[in-house]
């Protein structure tokens, strides 16, 4: 199926495009392109913008702005960015990495989104051309969004504070049965003072696994005090189902999964 | 239908094409231009068959619109022989019988390429990993991998 594609050199003159109805916009293709081919109707034209800022990675004073249209490659690729390559290495293969935008990511349905999830662990802001929100709230509201996803940005983490795991069936490239992310606060005895943990799959969208977080603080990272956290993990979860896994497994596997991103 | 001009090299040669907005690459490639060597197989990104070479990258045909390739520049399969000659990866995947239906063949070939331009001598490690997009349906990957390992050594030893 053949779209029409309006090309506009900034964001507010795409943004201005984007308000009519049946038009999406183009950032990789990965989401958009794909829904077309399979025959999408609800889909009628594209617009995409080209100004430079979107594809530009931005690391100094401690924050990291990425553009909308950077690619996972990009990251992976980016020698500031290296503690972020293995999360960013684990969506899709390499063809998709060079397509695969930021802010494409946080749209993509479970169990797509990886990158997404890592990006609610690192608590980042999504920016639009007029505002700013937590990621979370605009998670949340990504249904209903009509505004172009200029950037995302974050605090770069403290070394070692950030990790990532991908649960898949197909080595080295394979759909999530979950993935999950983590930001950690320790003191210098490894008790645990700030937690944020993401989860992917375990909702259409990726979600905070609030009451693990809150049952981590004050422990050590030991099977002992981490199997609190564990029994909670899957507390306001409500799993997907696809061919990859039942949510019934999903269940069943993320305390195993979380406990072992914990230990390691 | 509106139609868009769209201007690219491909396989060293300026195309100029008048093509429907907001069609693909792969059937710009295929339907208009002539290159069936990109094989449209899922149309999801997800079996790597269309995969191409765009400004020294690997990417998905089916994934990327054609308006999007203004000024790039493009490889594909098609090309890589010079003066009736394979190349190299063409060869080895003939020599290690790892075309099975021939399918997956041209976006195996590109994704090999891309990797052995970056890195001529990889391990069997970065082998699979630059493969990891392209599926096989014949299930045939180990005479895959062991043609591109071969093609890289046939390579080093041309460079020395």
């Amino acid at each position: 199926m053949a779209l029409a594609l309006q090309t506009f050199p900034t964001v507010k003159d795409a943004n201005a495009a984007l308000q009519a109805a049946g038009t999406r916009y183009l950032g990789g293709g990965t989401l958009v392109v794909r829904a077309a081919n399979e025959g999408d109707v609800s889909v009628s034209s594209l617009v995409r913008a080209t100004e430079p800022s979107l594809s530009a990675i931005a690391v100094s004073g401690g924050k990291v702005r990425l553009g909308a249209s950077v690619t996972m490659a990009a990251i992976a690729r980016h020698p500031e960015l290296a503690w972020l390559a293995p999360t960013v290495r684990a969506v899709g293969g390499p063809a998709i990495r060079n397509m695969a935008s930021v802010g494409g990511n946080l749209f993509a349905p479970a169990p797509y989104g990886d990158f997404a999830v890592a990006l609610l662990a690192l608590d980042a802001n999504v920016a639009t051309e007029d505002s700013e929100v937590p990621i979370e709230t605009f998670l949340a509201g990504r249904d209903a969004s009509r505004s172009i996803v200029t950037s995302v940005t974050f605090a770069l983490p403290r070394a070692e504070s950030f990790r990532f795991l991908k649960v898949s069936r197909v080595k080295p490239k394979g759909v999530s049965v979950l993935s999950i992310a983590a930001l950690l606060q320790r003191i210098d005895n490894g008790t645990v003072t700030a937690a944020r943990i993401a989860l992917g799959c375990m909702a259409d969208r990726p979600m905070r696994a609030r009451a693990a977080e809150k049952a981590l603080l004050g422990c050590r990272l030991t099977p002992d005090e981490i199997a609190p956290a564990l029994a909670v993990a899957n507390e306001g979860t409500t799993p997907i189902t696809d061919p990859v896994a039942s949510a019934w497994y999903r269940a069943e596997v993320l305390p195993v999964h979380l406990g072992r991103l914990l230990l390691e | 239908m509106v139609k868009v001009p769209v201007q690219f090299t491909l396989n060293g040669s300026e195309k100029a094409e008048l093509i429907d907005s907001g069609a693909t690459l792969l059937h710009a490639l295929r339907d208009k231009i002539g290159d069936t060597s990109p094989k449209g197989g899922c149309h999801q990104g997800t079996c790597g068959a269309c995969s191409v070479i765009i400004d020294g990258e690997l990417r998905l045909s089916c994934l990327t619109l054609a308006e999007t390739c203004n000024g790039a520049v493009i490889r594909t399969t098609a090309g890589l022989a010079e003066g009736g000659v394979l190349h190299p990866l063409q060869r080895a995947f003939l020599d290690a019988f790892a075309t099975q239906c021939g399918f997956c063949t041209p976006g195996m070939i590109m994704a090999a390429k891309v990797l052995l331009d970056r890195t001529p001598n990889p391990s069997r490690e970065e082998v699979v990993e630059a493969l990891s997009g392209n599926i096989c349906r014949c299930t045939g990957y180990e005479p895959i991998i062991q043609a591109v390992l071969t093609a890289a050594r046939a390579n080093s030893q041309n460079v020395a």
